[in-house]
């Protein structure tokens, strides 16, 4: 497959560094107490997170910080191919784990003392850079639901092609060329995580990170956008009715 | 590309935040226009935020401090007394405060201790030397009340406490040593936002209708049938019959639907993160006695937003 016409469009007409598409809806959705749904171009993810809360096992509480608890669940008619996935699916599997040592070190557990706090994922549609979405969808449901973070965790998938890098895969792009997904906290810039499958030649790391950590600034805009947008809506449902300025504050 | 996003909340629009494609290169401005945005429009915040540097103040609840600077690490609203910074969540989980009154439902029964579920942390304890046992307010507590903890609360029974102390972990330790405290029934629980409930004079409300709220400042509300003062368990003494029984009394039709459409009002309001009290729901109670609504078809889309414009048409 040719990634990169000679006009230097990509197959779904994008350019090299163009990212896809955010969409970020934070409704509120049942009994969890912060959900949001992440759209990166076609790839779309669903996350809800509930705690801290009493741990359901007592032998998964620890006792001087919470317990993360991620769960990732692959709708069956996400890819284009219908597949059900086992839920113990060593791939699936594998996403989780990244998923959890990433939030260990964000969220601060050590404010919650023997308590659980659960992430389930839900991945609706997929194409490429689903990592990124759930990490990025992570990110927003943690903040929706007050729980308290170092940073933001902004998450981006890149790749190589013909010496070059290359922004926010899709499928197609993952299949092809060697890519990787990093994570990275806007306010120091540091790297909290770096997921690769393929291999990639290490004179190109360089480049690539770099680009890679411009683009998870983009997106940590998008996110911080969302969310004040959001806070902002709630300050303002709860000053209609009811109590003024001076009852909220105290 | 078509974007969607199910069940929208309708004054949503807002958080359903569409960005055009764009290239690496367009984040310079943003970061100007952001924080032009931080500086001047509002008090809020979001998780990394500097707010100020650690040496003139000092942090509270939701920040914390590194490279001396204090750092928010919640969304929400900055406040600030004296050199004392916070930052407090617009939604949350309950944070209790002694002299809380918590509305709750029992997990586990436990040797001298029940674990109570009351939308904390971690599970609230409730001690048996903290709940009133039966012949005499003020009595020891024998063996033979350890071995029969089941009679008093069982798992899956609500009840309404107070938060007396707290453990090291920061588990909350709750009493019911008050006739006003103890088993619930004759009615159901809503459960919404702590954020919602503030601290009132009375947390008991009897409204006009024959129904009784408990408003707990965790977020889980009581509706039930209304009791009269007189009639009220242990007026005179301490009727434990009464106060552990597991028997609902009989509760009339009429009865019946003010509660259910109590339950509904409540569950609107909190839905639109309307803060509530007593005048509200009574606002729009007597609102929704008007359209002569159903109780059950209340919790439909149009007559939720018919209900939330009428209640603020009348503030």
């Amino acid at each position: 497959m040719e990634v990169l016409n000679a006009d230097g469009y990509r197959s779904d007409g994008r350019r090299q560094f163009e990212l896809r598409s955010i969409t970020i809806d934070l409704a509120q959705h049942g009994a969890a107490d912060g959900t949001a749904t992440i759209v990166h171009g076609l790839t779309k993810v669903f996350v809800s997170v509930l705690g801290p809360r009493e741990a359901k096992l007592r032998s998964l509480t620890i006792h001087d910080r919470a317990n993360v608890n991620v769960e990732v669940n692959v709708a069956a008619f996400s890819s284009g191919e219908r597949r059900k996935r086992a839920k113990s699916d060593k791939r699936v599997l594998e996403m989780a784990s990244a998923i959890k040592s990433t939030f260990e070190t964000i969220i601060q557990t050590n404010l919650y003392p023997r308590s659980q706090i659960d992430i389930y994922i839900q991945i609706i549609e997929q194409d490429g850079g689903l990592l990124q979405a759930c990490i990025n969808g992570t990110t927003l449901a943690l903040i929706c639901a007050g729980i308290p973070l170092v940073d933001f965790a902004c998450a981006v998938t890149c790749g190589v092609y013909a010496n070059s890098p290359i922004l926010d895969l899709t499928t197609l792009e993952e299949n092809d060329i060697p890519n990787m997904t990093l994570a990275m906290l806007p306010k120091t810039g540091s790297v909290n995580l770096t997921a690769m499958e393929s291999r990639l030649h290490v004179d190109r790391f360089g480049d690539l990170f770099e680009v890679a950590l411009g683009a998870g600034r983009v997106i940590h805009e998008e996110m911080k956008l969302a969310i004040l947008a959001k806070s902002r809506m709630l300050v303002a449902e709860m000053k209609t009715i009811g109590w003024g300025e001076k009852d909220l504050v105290d | 590309m078509i974007s969607f996003s199910f069940f929208p909340l309708p004054p949503e629009p807002a958080t359903i935040h569409e960005s055009p494609q764009h290239s690496l290169h367009a984040s310079h401005d943003m970061d100007i226009d952001l924080a032009h945005h931080f500086l001047h429009d509002s008090n809020l915040t979001l998780p990394g935020e500097t707010l100020t540097s650690s040496h003139a103040y000092m942090r509270g609840h939701g920040t914390y401090v590194h490279n001396e600077e204090v750092i928010a690490s919640v969304a929400g609203t900055i406040e600030r007394v004296n050199k004392l910074v916070t930052v407090r969540a617009l939604r949350a989980r309950y944070n209790p405060e002694i002299g809380d009154l918590v509305v709750g439902r029992i997990t586990e029964v436990q040797p001298r201790r029940w674990k109570v579920d009351a939308n904390g942390r971690q599970d609230a304890v409730l001690m048996l030397s903290s709940v009133n046992l039966p012949g005499g307010v003020q009595r020891r507590k024998l063996e033979s009340d350890e071995l029969q903890m089941r009679n008093f609360f069982e798992e899956g029974d609500l009840l309404v406490a107070e938060v007396q102390a707290f453990f090291s972990d920061g588990a909350m330790s709750l009493h019911t040593r008050s006739l006003k405290y103890g088993k619930l029934r004759n009615g159901q629980l809503v459960s919404v936002s702590p954020a919602l409930i503030r601290r009132l004079k009375s947390h008991f409300i009897s409204l006009p209708c024959g129904v009784d709220l408990i408003l707990g400042l965790n977020g889980y509300i009581w509706v039930s049938k209304h009791v009269k003062e007189n009639e009220q368990e242990g007026e005179e003494g301490f009727d434990a019959e009464a106060v552990y029984s597991n028997q609902n009394d009989e509760i009339d039709m009429p009865t019946r639907s003010a509660i259910s459409r109590v339950t509904n009002i409540i569950r609107v309001l909190a839905s639109h993160f309307v803060p509530l009290s007593d005048t509200i729901i009574l606002d729009a109670y007597e609102w929704a006695m008007e359209q002569d609504a159903d109780v059950s078809e209340m919790l439909h889309q149009d007559n939720s937003f018919a209900l939330i414009s009428a209640v603020r048409g009348r503030k």
